[in-house]
């Protein structure tokens, strides 16, 4: 059969984006992230290792306002791939398929992890006091 | 591998509007993805306008309505419109399902209608679907047995009968395989939602005894594991099923048979 010549039709230029398809490219995204924000901490601890110059370097960076939004990333990275893997176990017991279900743990997996976001960031500065 | 571009020849072009009917006052423009095999042209995006009070309610009135009155060459699948053939298969507005059990007033800005995802295009809204049913022929679905024949049908109480529930409903529309991006990058070798529920109808029939064979035909990076549980597939379907909860039954089957 020729087929050559035929077009492939649209699909992710014209495919509605939805909580299901967005939560599970997100999850492989934060999972990226979490990556190569353990590269960042590797950094933190050799340089901690290396010598007080060394870790100065790396802890101006890190307590930079670029190093804590790559921080605050990174822990929003965390604690989304941590509920979303949780909502995944649940679904590998092959619980949690119908739609409704599905939606709702979606959108409690967002809420979860922007509050453990919010709550880790604001008792580490209440305990750390915002020192860099 | 994942090409999430279009090639060169599949780009869709704006394409040509065609007139208003005249007298209508209640109109409606419905876009529609354009191509023909006869010429060297890309796709393009046709914008027809509808008399809306003279339309029967569904999507697909609309498209005969087109193809009756304004455009004969417009080329689309149809046949039951009422839901069961599976033939008009679709994607309307970003969401792939059946244009016959779709209103048009369930849209309040212009209808957009395309073919199937990621598929090789025959004509127009014409997805080629070869590689589909070569996938349903693979999993063999037909009932599978050893024992000699009984002399009546095979019985099968009422309990056994209702585990095959919302999986012979299945009408084959692959909207729910061509809403999978797994599927779009992977439609060589992953079966796809569609075919995997139908794999679990025989799996899950209790007068069929290929079981083991069934699941060790299914054993396969690509062709079940590949389901990562997006749930495009269950949100998308029109009969309402749930593809992505009959693939991990079978994965559960296969890890209780390792038990």
């Amino acid at each position: 059969m020729a087929t050559d010549n035929r077009p492939l039709s649209p699909h992710l230029q014209v495919y509605r984006p939805q909580l299901t398809s967005m939560l599970s490219i997100l999850h492989r995204l934060t999972g990226i992230a979490l990556a190569a924000g353990t590269l960042l901490l590797v950094w933190w601890l050799i340089s901690a290792a290396t010598g007080p110059t060394a870790f100065d370097t790396v802890q101006s960076f890190i307590g930079s306002i670029f190093g804590r939004i790559l921080l605050l990333g990174w822990s929003f990275a965390i604690f989304y791939h941590l509920s979303n893997g949780i909502r995944h176990l649940v679904w590998d017991a092959g619980k949690g398929f119908e739609l409704g279900t599905v939606y709702a743990s979606g959108w409690l997996v967002v809420a979860a992890s922007v509050a453990l976001t919010v709550i880790s960031w604001i008792s580490a500065y209440v305990v750390l006091g915002g020192a860099g | 591998m994942a090409e999430f571009k279009l090639p060169k020849n599949s780009k869709v072009t704006e394409g040509k509007e065609w007139p208003k009917p005249e007298g209508a006052t209640n109109t409606k423009a419905v876009k529609v993805y354009r191509w023909s095999p006869d010429d060297d042209q890309n796709p393009r995006l046709d914008t027809y306008h509808i008399d809306i009070d003279d339309c029967g309610p569904m999507v697909l009135d609309a498209l005969i309505k087109i193809k009756n009155e304004v455009d004969s060459t417009l080329t689309f699948r149809r046949s039951c419109r009422e839901g069961v053939c599976g033939s008009c298969a679709m994607n309307i507005n970003g969401g792939n399902t059946l244009a016959c059990t779709k209103f048009i007033a369930d849209t309040k800005s212009d209808l957009k209608i395309y073919p199937l995802p990621h598929q090789a295009v025959i004509k127009d809204l014409v997805p080629d679907q070869t590689h589909f049913f070569a996938q349903y022929r693979e999993i063999e679905p037909w009932l599978k047995t050893d024992t000699p024949a009984p002399e009546r049908e095979r019985l099968q109480s009422p309990e056994d009968r209702a585990k095959v529930d919302g999986l012979w409903e299945c009408v084959l529309c692959a909207c729910c395989s061509t809403s999978c991006p797994s599927y779009w990058w992977n439609e060589d070798r992953y079966l796809g939602p569609a075919i995997l529920l139908q794999a679990y109808r025989w799996l899950a029939d209790s007068r069929d005894e290929a079981t083991g064979e069934r699941l060790d035909n299914l054993e396969d990076p690509f062709r079940l594991y590949r389901c990562h549980t997006i749930m495009n597939c269950t949100k998308t379907c029109p009969k309402q099923l749930n593809p992505a909860k009959a693939i991990a039954s079978i994965k559960k089957m296969m890890v209780e048979r390792r038990l």
